[in-house]
Formats: C-alpha cells, structure tokens, sequence
C-alpha cells in the first residue's frame, strides 16, 4: 500500500504505449476522451488523477508536519503544479535521468519513490530516502534515474548538461529531463549549458515550470523576455510553451519533446505555464500578490478538478466516486505519515558515513577532539 | 540606549549611510519590494527609491560583478547575498576581481564596496545551506572580513565597512538575526580590525567570532560557577586579525580555546592558534585548544545536526582542559 505510486508507474514504464490509446490501443478500449485526436484508457486517466490528488494531499501533509515543527528547515510545496509533476512522468521512461530543484517532492513521488521514504527524508528519519541527512530540499533516488533534489538556484542544469553528455557518449537512449525555475533560468550557467547542448545535440529536455514566481518576485520583474520558451532561440535550441495546469496536454507535448530529443536531434526547451498554490516556502506569506489572482488558478484552472471534469462528462466517473477517493487517499497519506514518524532518527555514526568512498586516512577523530 | 534587533540595527546602519552619502546603493535578491528574504532592508525601498535599493534577478555572478564595475567607477555599492552558501557562484567576481583590482591596475582602480548577507549555520536546511566560508575569503589578501556577533556590533561595524575604502565581505549570522541588544543612535563606528573583550577574565581566553561569541559567553557562565574565569575575545574583524588583542590576552590567562562554527581544517581557529604560537608560546601552559564544526557535511535530521554543531559544553570541556582543570 505504501508504494502505490510507485507500483502504478511501474506499470506504466513497463509498457510505454499502454495508455496512449492513439497508439497502441483498439479503437474499442478507447475510453472516448480525445485530446487533440490521442485517447487515453479509463485506467490511464484514473491513474493521472490520483496520482495528481496523491502528491496534493502528500504536500497538504507536510504542510501541516510543518506546522507541527516536525519538519524543518526550508520546505517548499508544489501544490498547483501536479499536472506539470505526473504529466512529465507519464511522458518520460523510467530510464531517463531527470533533476530539479528543491522543489522536489511532487517530482520524486511521480517518478515512482516510496512514499514512505520521501515522508520520512522530510521528518529527519533513517528510512528516508537519503537517510534523513538531506530533507526536503535534497531528495535523490537513484533507482528512479532521479538525481536530486538540488538547493541551489540553477545548480541542476549543468548537472542535467553532464547527464545528457553521458547518454550521447554511452549512446543509451536515455533523455534527461533538466528541470528549473522561472527565476532559476536567469542563472549565467544555463547559458553556457544551452550552447554545450546544442552544440553537441546532447538529448536534453530543459524544462522550465513558470510557476510565474520567483520567491517574491514576478516573472516580469526578473526577465526581460518572459515568453520562456524563447531563451533557447540564439543556440538553435527549439522551445515550445506548454499549459502545464491540463496534465493530458503536458503530457503529450512533454512526449514530443522527449521523443525530439531521443531521435538525436538535440535538445528542446520545453516552458511549463503552472503556478504554485502555496508561498514559496513555509515561512513566505505571499503578499507578493492579490487573493483574486491565486483564486483565479486555483478555481478557474486547476489541474485536478479540470481532468475530474472532463472524466465525469465522458461518464468515467462521478463526482461521488471522487470524493470517496479523495478520502482513502487522505487516509493512505496518513498512514504514511505515521509511519514514516514511528521511524528511529538516524544512528549518530550516520554524521560520518557518505563523506568518501572510503575513510580517509588522517581525518580528524570522530568527536573532533584532539585533546 | 535603544534596544533593536541585530536585523534592525544593520537596517539602520545601510539607512544612515545611504542617507549620508547618495553614490551608496543596496541590490541584490528581494532586497526591495519582498524587505529583504530575511527583512534586513525592510522599508529601504520605501525611503531611498527603486534606483538605489534594486530587485535582481537570481544571477549572483552578474550582479556581484556589476557591483565591481560600479565601485571601480566612483559608486559605493552594497550588494546583498540572500545568503553566503550563494555567493559561491560570484566568487570569481569577489577574489579574481575584487580583492585584486588595485593591486592589478597599480593603484588605478579600487573597489570600494561591502559584499554582505547571512552565513554561518542556520537551521535544519542541510548541507548546501548551512555553512561557515569565512575562512575560504580570509585567505585572500585584498579583502577584508568582517563578523558582528551582537546588535551593536552589527551597526556599528557596517557602518564602517560601508565607509571603507576597500572591498569588504560582512558576514551577518541568520540564527542572531533576531536577537536582542542596545545600539546606539547615530553615528556609532566601530573601526576595523579591532578585536572587542566581551568578557574579562583570568583564567583562560576563548576566542570566538560571529554566533559562536554568544556560545563562548554562556560557557563562560557555567565556567564561573565552576571557579573558571574566562575571557572572552570576540575578533569582530577577521581580517585584519587583531593579534595584539588576542596575545596580550593569552599573556595574561596562559591558555586558550579558539571557537568557530565552521570546519576545523585550514580553518580561523587555526589561523589564530598559529598566531598565538608564534607570539605567545612562552607565555603558554598548554597547546591552544580549537573547538569546530565536525568535519562533515551538515545533516538534516535533528539529532545529526546537532551533533555536528559545536555546543557551550564542548566549550566548556575544552576550556577546562585548556587551563588544566578537566
Ligand atoms: C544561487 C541561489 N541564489 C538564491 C537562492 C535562494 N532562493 C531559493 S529559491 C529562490 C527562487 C527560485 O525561484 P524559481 O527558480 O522560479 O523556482 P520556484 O521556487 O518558483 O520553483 C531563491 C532566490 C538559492 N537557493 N540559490
Ligand atoms: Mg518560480
């Protein structure tokens, strides 16, 4: 039960095309929603939803630990921007690379890690994923080609240019999917990581989600080009701009790009227009910005109730049938929770474990005291 | 005197700078309309205008060197790091630029300017956000480096640090923000490069800087009930050291127990136990004790992390040892 998410996007990496019923499925199994003449099986569209409402409750949880003060430090939540988090997901395989920033726990849970871990990383626990010594901010997953989890701004895209060099040399087939910030774009590194990239055709996705913030400062006052997608123009990088609060349209654009960069075309810039419900972290009010605006993308856009009602006009389900799943994923969530608290804090020989490969020789003694 | 806060008092030193001399500026992240990621300019847009306290985008390497290039042309930038572990990525700017441009055009250009924001540990953000780097900038010459460990400290030293002729790396405390303390109004300098005894005792000296002066004080406390008289040196001023300040010290205590938050190799401590060592060995009963951050990465999880932080008791253990009463 805990690795739910995990179990259903396995299932879906497994058979890439089991859910794009435009390409692999019997006119007969189409489920009769269409998007842009692609359909998707029933399983398929019950998936995306509840994993989406999954990371939702998942954030409102940590949101509430947090105020609980038994998670820490910076924690920044990324309700709002589900579709962007489970649309990548879908589109991508399970043996590309993908990075971000600290905003990772909707991305990691997407990419298929047990819950229970990125719960207990939050809470400072030996089960979490790495072993309660990153939290919130750096969440790594190796197994799921997840490589953090990175706190500082832009950090991750020339990490993301390495990853994509590595697949071009090893010729892997493998895309990696580099993921930034509207504010972290402004970083000099990508840049040059953008001119390396295309200059090599380096199979990268960079992908930018415009949550239209960086911490308080609006996209306009950062950028002086603000159509996102463009930044790539003067290195030949393509870019598309995506509607990242409809998770059927993210993933199907998503899946062009990532196919453009696997057929050895080089990289694309892919711009995500979402928006984060939530301050940038829990300590930021958002005065930043009017009520009526985030009321706007909240009940006017967002991603759960759109495919909730596109699923209940094709008969799919009922508004009924959704509450109820909302309650037992509430209720799983909690479980997770309580969980992941009833685990140990990590042993105190932890503080020296992962420093290098082996003990150097040399090192200072492990109570740092000479005397 | 007026009790402020340490954010406040740094507040009111970049107000009455800007205020006395219209070539200083404020830029950096959120520094204007959000007052500061940790509200140290707050109500400076307010006052001075968008054209001298300036939002930039996250681009630390851009914006460290656009204030090089104003100093090297008669502006007094003060540029904001919403926090040190960030201005890693401007660090060419900083030590290949900065500290060096003087000395590079043979006097022709100077960088007058203060490089600040919060350093040191802060709390529960993990490896990338919890860290001491002082002693990685004291190592160039060129610059100067400066750590208030109190509110009076803070305006005092900021105030000259901005009216200084060189480039200066002021390095706040996030945890001290908050803290509580009496500043004077005013005009209130605290010159550079002088070491501050925040405690006077006989017994043994511990020298500590920056958020690790307040640890060195409650020890200090404990040490007293116990029969210990500690002096507590606070250098203030990394670079320049105060050696005479903290010599004539040991001189007079015969032992001393060196305190930094940071990592203990090539760390500030030693630095100025070697110092000590040259100036004072004859005057010293025992080897210079350092007390550091562990030699690790800072943990997340509440237990590891504090494991990895120096604490009061390790100070008083080691202060102890130092003057031979373990
Ligand atoms: C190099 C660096 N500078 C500053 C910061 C502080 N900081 C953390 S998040 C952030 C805003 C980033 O915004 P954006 O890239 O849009 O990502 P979002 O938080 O919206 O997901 C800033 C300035 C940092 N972590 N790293
Ligand atoms: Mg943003």
């Amino acid at each position: 039960m805990a690795n739910r998410l995990a179990a259903r996007f396995k299932g879906r990496h497994d058979s890439q095309q089991y859910f794009l019923v435009g390409v692999a499925m019997s006119a007969e199994q189409k489920s009769g929603i269409t998007h842009e003449g692609d359909f998707y099986s029933e399983e398929a569209l019950h998936e995306m939803h509840d994993s989406m409402l999954f990371i939702r409750r998942f954030e409102e949880k940590a949101g509430q630990l947090y105020g609980l003060k038994k998670i820490g430090g910076f924690c920044h939540l990324c309700n709002g921007q589900e579709a962007v988090c489970v649309g990548l997901n879908s589109a991508a395989d399970a043996k590309d690379y993908m990075m971000t920033s600290y905003r990772d726990h909707g991305h990691i849970l997407a990419r298929g890690t047990d819950p229970t871990a990125v719960m207990a990383e939050l809470l400072g626990r030996a089960g979490g994923v790495v072993k309660g010594k990153g939290g919130s901010m750096h969440m790594f997953d190796i197994e799921k080609n997840f490589a953090g989890g990175n706190g500082i701004v832009g950090e991750q895209v020339p990490i993301g240019l390495g990853f994509g060099f590595s697949s071009w040399y090893k010729e892997d087939g493998r895309v990696t999917i580099c993921i930034m910030g509207d504010g972290g774009i402004n970083q000099g590194a990508v840049y040059e990581s953008f001119n390396m990239a295309a200059l090599w055709k380096l199979p990268i996705v960079f992908l930018v989600e415009n949550n239209q913030y960086a911490m308080g400062t609006s996209l306009d006052r950062a950028s002086a080009e603000t159509q996102l997608y463009k930044r790539g123009i003067s290195f030949k990088i393509p870019g598309i701009k995506i509607d990242g609060m409809d998770v059927l349209e993210f993933d199907k654009r998503m899946r062009e790009a990532i196919e453009h960069a696997r057929s050895g075309k080089g990289p694309m810039l892919v711009e995500a227009n979402t928006y984060r419900y939530r301050g940038h972290s829990m300590s930021d009010p958002a005065t930043y910005r009017t009520r009526a605006e985030v009321d706007e993308w909240r009940s006017g856009r967002d991603p759960i109730a759109r495919l909730q009602n596109q699923m209940i006009a094709a008969g799919l389900s009922t508004e009924e049938a959704f509450k109820q799943k909302d309650k037992d994923i509430k209720k799983e969530v909690a479980a997770i929770a309580k969980a992941a608290e009833a685990q140990p804090e990590p042993g105190a020989s932890e503080l020296w474990t992962d420093i290098y490969s082996d003990p150097i020789e040399g090192a200072y003694p492990e109570t740092g005291k000479v005397y | 005197m007026n009790k402020i806060t340490y954010r406040e008092a740094l507040n009111q030193a970049m107000a009455e700078e800007m205020t006395r001399d219209d070539r200083v500026f404020l830029m950096g992240e959120e520094v204007a309309e959000y007052n500061g990621a940790y509200k140290v300019s707050q109500g400076l847009l307010d006052k001075f205008g968008p054209k001298r306290v300036i939002d930039t985008p996250i681009t630390e390497l851009g914006f460290a060197g656009l204030g090089v290039g104003a100093s090297m042309t008669g502006l007094r930038p003060v540029v904001e790091f919403m926090t040190w572990n960030f201005a890693i990525l401007a660090l060419d700017q900083i030590v290949n630029a900065a500290a060096k441009m003087k000395y590079m055009s043979g006097g022709q250009y100077s960088c007058p300017m203060v490089f600040r924001g919060a350093g040191g540990s802060a709390a529960r953000v993990g490896a990338q956000h919890s860290q001491s780097l002082e002693n990685w900038i004291a190592n160039v010459p060129g610059l100067k480096v400066v750590m208030p460990s109190n509110p009076a400290d803070a305006k005092g030293l900021l105030k000259a640090s901005i009216r200084d002729n060189d480039t200066v790396i002021f390095i706040e405390n996030e945890i001290n923000y908050g803290d509580v303390g009496p500043v004077p109004e005013g005009e209130y300098i605290i010159p550079l490069g002088k070491a501050d005894i925040k405690r006077v005792g006989t017994d043994v000296t511990i020298v500590a800087h920056s958020r690790m002066t307040g640890f060195a004080l409650e020890a200090a406390k404990i040490l007293a009930e116990q029969g210990i008289e500690a002096e507590v040196v606070d250098p203030r001023t990394i670079r320049p050291l105060d050696e005479d300040t903290i010599v004539a010290s040991v001189v007079k205590t015969n032992c001393a127990v060196v305190v930094e938050e940071g990592w203990r190799f090539a760390g500030i401590g030693a630095e100025i136990s070697a110092r000590i060592m040259e100036r004072a060995f004859d005057d010293l009963d025992a080897p210079v004790i350092r007390v550091t951050g562990k030699d690790v990465p800072m943990p997340y999880a509440a237990n590891l992390e504090l494991m990895a932080l120096p604490s009061v008791a390790d100070i008083v253990e080691a202060a102890r040892v130092a003057c031979g009463r373990a």
